[in-house]
């Protein structure tokens, strides 16, 4: 059939600069760059460019600029490009559209609306070049009270982990994404003292080192769990959603499969991983709370166990369930989460944004009186150390980063992540693309973002006058809103800017 | 129900800031004294308020009703006090209720009438509460239920004296020169905005429990929410209020020692924690992890006190002065040295304590702080 669209982006080469010198054919994955011998030179089609960039970034000359193809249907306001261009797709095959990384929609970015505080005249700011400024931060359980006899702490604590700064990377699977980019998250993390999440994808024997600074996932698929997987790691997370794709599963195609993904994975080479949209041993709380315990029960009640929801609808309801359940961790993935894969109708269109969602939780936790029985981590859709620091004030213990931290590596969100092809050898198993990630290189990169993000968040904190993060955690009276309804607010819980 | 944050913060901010000057004296060993010099040594930081706040509390002033709660209650109106006293009658025995005695205003206008009840809690329908919860539960209906009522003070053998004026001012309308007792604490405020409400004043007081605060506290957020867990209301919304409630549920409820206490509100550094040998650094770690909410942030320093104990404490970065000052079984706080030195001229010793580090004087325990602050015993 012929198509009837034209290619997402042009490829504009000028011919003085390029020196026929085919960098940008090895570079593209895509096959979009060749050498026509006729003609003696370098050509380039269209319709396979993503738009990643790889390309014009590493031309020697600059001599190509890639940008959005300028076709013009009549302008429209209700029938946009995008849905002409997805509708004219599915008319032509008839398929689920599919997409990687989270939404690209305007959905309303409230940390965009919210401000923070600082200090004037009658409390002092704090320099954090100057002055202590603590950022640790401990997940777990923590008692309602604690006994202390003659100096003598008489409670034992659930288990804790500590974190140098809010900060965690979130779940990305080790067959979504490649070796190099799994090592470097790993190794980054022990670096600076916070904890890379293995996805559902399991951790390979050769990253077992790793094991002490890994949140290890046991999603609906089960691959890669083993008691020694459980045991070898810092805390344990259920997977339940995705922010990206609430209610959906995963699949990882056959082709990603590869011989240590399988044996990482424990499944057939080649086969195709699916993970399911529920876990089919949980339907009810009371399911989740025996899975819950049976985990704690594997591993000797010594890691806590956290449960990871997509930020729907009734997410307060959930949370006090889930904590209730004996979770000590309840982690919350927005709207705007990522994606290796998702269907895109799905991803666009599901769940609520993570802002009003933490907001709702930490403030249903407080009301029910166990806020301090299970540590909260927001995801989905945090960009800079401001979002960090906004999420932490409504009421998150940390963070995780999951696109920030694929940008961190080189990702320019092309959102092809489900082809199996990534120009910048993130989310590939194809061993010549994988091998452009020098993961020692690719850590520095992870480590600088950490330590940028957090010597901001110093600032911000010290500007506050607070010089702990333990006292900016819900404490909702440093924000204010500004451009946003009463109900918003309302769920906020913050008073709008001036008042 | 009142709202009483209408009435202490009608401008609806956040918290209501106030910095301020606070002045302690105690005698270790239980030897009273009158208010005379501790009017002289607040007055003397006068600067350091601005007149619209002030007041003291003092412990051992009412032997005869030792084993009474002493409910000290201001009134609005004639008909606060009808429904006050028939709410009182209700739940409580009352042995004895008197004005409490003052003199002309001085400088200072519209004084409320105040009144204090020596009374024992009516314990026939009770639920399995104690007698201080007792308490607490009906102060807390007199102040958010009853328009034109507000509680000073409901402990035993102590009581709270405060208004709006300067602290001298304030001594001297309720005559405080002619009281005696073994502990005083002082406070002159500098609010940021204008109120004119007397229950707003420092000291705050639940029970027994009096704080004198100056300071302003980043964490008041926090803090708030978390004593909210536990069922405390901030309705004045001062950060004062929440020293008092949080010192309430860690001490009373809790049953931390305060030396524990103030290593929650000024907790150490991580690092001072991670060079701590095993035993302490689990305990100091897991106070952070548990009450890392109640951690005052910002600058402060308070003056705690009940019966038989006073503690000063400052922030663990010192950002508010707290000067403390030792002479034979007297121990003295302030903002500033100059005030110890004018009513005690001869001191042992004056010195400025570390950021987070608690000043306890306990009656009986002179000795301990002589040894502890190398002081030659007297």
């Amino acid at each position: 059939m012929k198509s009837f669209l034209l290619p997402e982006f042009l490829v504009e080469r000028d011919e003085n600069r390029c020196i026929q010198c085919k960098v940008c054919i090895t570079q593209c994955g895509f096959e979009t760059h060749y050498f026509d011998e006729e003609l003696g030179r370098v050509m380039h089609k269209e319709e396979r460019c993503v738009g990643c960039q790889r390309c014009a970034v590493f031309c020697p000359t600059n001599a190509l600029i890639i940008r959005p193809h300028p076709w013009n249907l009549r302008p429209h306001a209700n029938w946009t490009k995008e849905r002409y261009y997805d509708l004219t797709k599915q008319a032509e095959t008839g398929g689920v559209i599919l997409v990687g990384s989270g939404t690209d929609k305007p959905h309303r970015i409230y940390w965009d609306h919210i401000v923070l505080n600082a200090s004037q005249v009658t409390n002092p700011s704090i320099d954090p070049l100057r002055e202590p400024m603590e950022l640790r931060t401990y997940l777990g359980s923590k008692p309602d009270a604690l006994e202390i006899k003659d100096g003598e702490l008489e409670t034992e604590l659930p288990p804790q982990v500590k974190l140098e700064t809010p900060i965690l990377f979130s779940a990305l699977s080790f067959g979504a994404i490649s070796y190099q980019a799994q090592e470097s998250l790993a190794r980054a993390a022990k670096e600076v003292g916070i904890l890379f999440n293995t996805g559902e994808g399991g951790l390979p024997q050769s990253l077992k080192e790793y094991g002490k600074y890994a949140i290890v996932q046991c999603a609906s698929g089960r691959f890669g769990v083993d008691l020694d997987y459980l045991e070898n790691s810092a805390m344990i997370e259920i997977k339940i959603g995705q922010g990206a794709k609430p209610g959906i599963g995963g699949h990882l195609p056959g082709e990603k499969v590869s011989e240590i993904v399988s044996r990482t994975r424990m499944i057939p080479k080649g086969t195709d991983a699916i993970s399911p949209a529920p876990q089919h041993d949980i339907y009810s709380i009371e399911d989740l709370s025996t899975l819950i315990y049976a985990l704690k029960e594997a591993t000797n009640y010594k890691k806590p166990v956290a449960v990871k929801i997509a930020a729907v609808h009734n997410s307060a309801a959930i949370a006090t369930g889930i904590v209730r359940a004996g979770a000590d961790v309840v982690v919350l993935d927005g709207l705007r989460g990522g994606t290796g894969a998702a269907p895109k109708i799905i991803r666009d269109n599901v769940g609520i944004p993570i802002e009003l969602a933490i907001a709702a939780v930490d403030t249903r936790l407080r009301e029910e009186g166990i806020r301090n029985r299970a540590s909260v981590i927001a995801a989905g859709g945090i960009r800079c150390s401001a979002d960090v620091i906004k999420a932490i004030a409504l009421g998150a213990d940390a963070v995780y980063i999951g696109t920030a931290a694929l940008v961190a590596m080189g990702c320019t969100l092309c959102q092809k992540c489900y082809t199996g092809i990534c120009n910048w050898g993130i989310c590939t198993q194809d061993p010549k693309l994988a091998k452009r990630l020098n993961p020692d290189i690719t850590t520095e990169r992870l480590v600088n973002l950490v330590k940028a993000w957090s010597n901001e968040i110093k600032e911000m904190l010290g500007g506050m006058g607070i010089n702990s993060v333990e006292s900016l955690r819900g404490n909702r009276l440093q924000l204010r809103g500004i451009g946003l309804a009463d109900w918003e607010l309302k769920v906020l819980g913050i008073k709008g800017a001036g008042e | 129900m009142k709202d009483l944050e209408r009435i202490s913060n009608p401008f609806n901010d956040d918290k209501v800031i106030a910095s301020c000057s606070i002045f302690g004296a105690m005698s270790l060993e239980g030897r009273k004294f009158s208010g005379k010099d501790i009017i002289r040594a607040i007055a003397n930081m006068r600067d350091r308020g601005n007149g619209q706040g002030g007041g003291f509390a003092v412990y051992g002033i009412y032997p005869e009703y030792e084993d009474l709660y002493a409910l000290q209650i201001m009134f609005q109106s004639r008909a606060a006090k009808d429904d006050t006293e028939s709410f009182l009658k209700e739940y409580f025995s009352i042995a004895h209720s008197e004005e409490i005695p003052h003199r002309e205003p001085k400088n200072i206008s519209n004084p409320p009438l105040v009144w204090r009840y020596f009374v024992e809690p009516k314990r026939m329908e009770q639920r399995d509460l104690s007698d201080d919860d007792y308490v607490v539960e009906k102060v807390m209906i007199i102040n958010t239920r009853i328009e034109d009522a507000f509680v000073f003070s409901s402990g035993k053998d102590m009581g709270v004296f405060k208004g709006v004026g300067y602290p001298e001012d304030i001594g001297y309308y309720f005559c405080l020169d002619e009281y005696e007792g073994y502990l005083w604490t002082a406070h002159g405020r500098f609010p940021t905005n204008t109120q004119g409400w007397w229950g707003g004043a420092h000291p705050f007081s639940i029970l027994d429990w009096t704080v004198v605060h100056n300071g302003e506290i980043s964490s008041y957020g926090i803090n708030k929410r978390f004593l909210e867990m536990y069922g405390y209301y901030c309705t004045m919304h001062t950060d004062t209020e929440v020293v008092a409630y949080a010192i309430d549920l860690l001490m009373r409820k809790h049953r931390l020692p305060i030396e524990i206490v103030a290593k929650i509100f000024a907790a150490p550094l991580w690092e001072e924690i991670e060079r701590m040998p095993e035993k302490e650094r689990r305990l100091y770690t897991t106070l952070r992890e548990v009450y890392g909410s109640l951690l005052l942030n910002g600058p402060f320093t308070i003056i705690i006190a009940h019966r038989g104990e006073m503690i000063g404490l400052g922030d663990r970065v010192r950002l508010r002065p707290l000067t403390a000052g030792v002479k034979d079984d007297m121990l003295y706080l302030s903002s500033e040295e100059a005030a110890i030195r004018l009513i005690c001229p001869d001191l042992e010793k004056a010195w400025i304590p570390k950021g987070g580090e608690p000043i306890v004087g306990r009656l009986g325990a002179s000795e301990v702080i002589h040894k502890k602050y190398e002081i030659g015993i007297a």
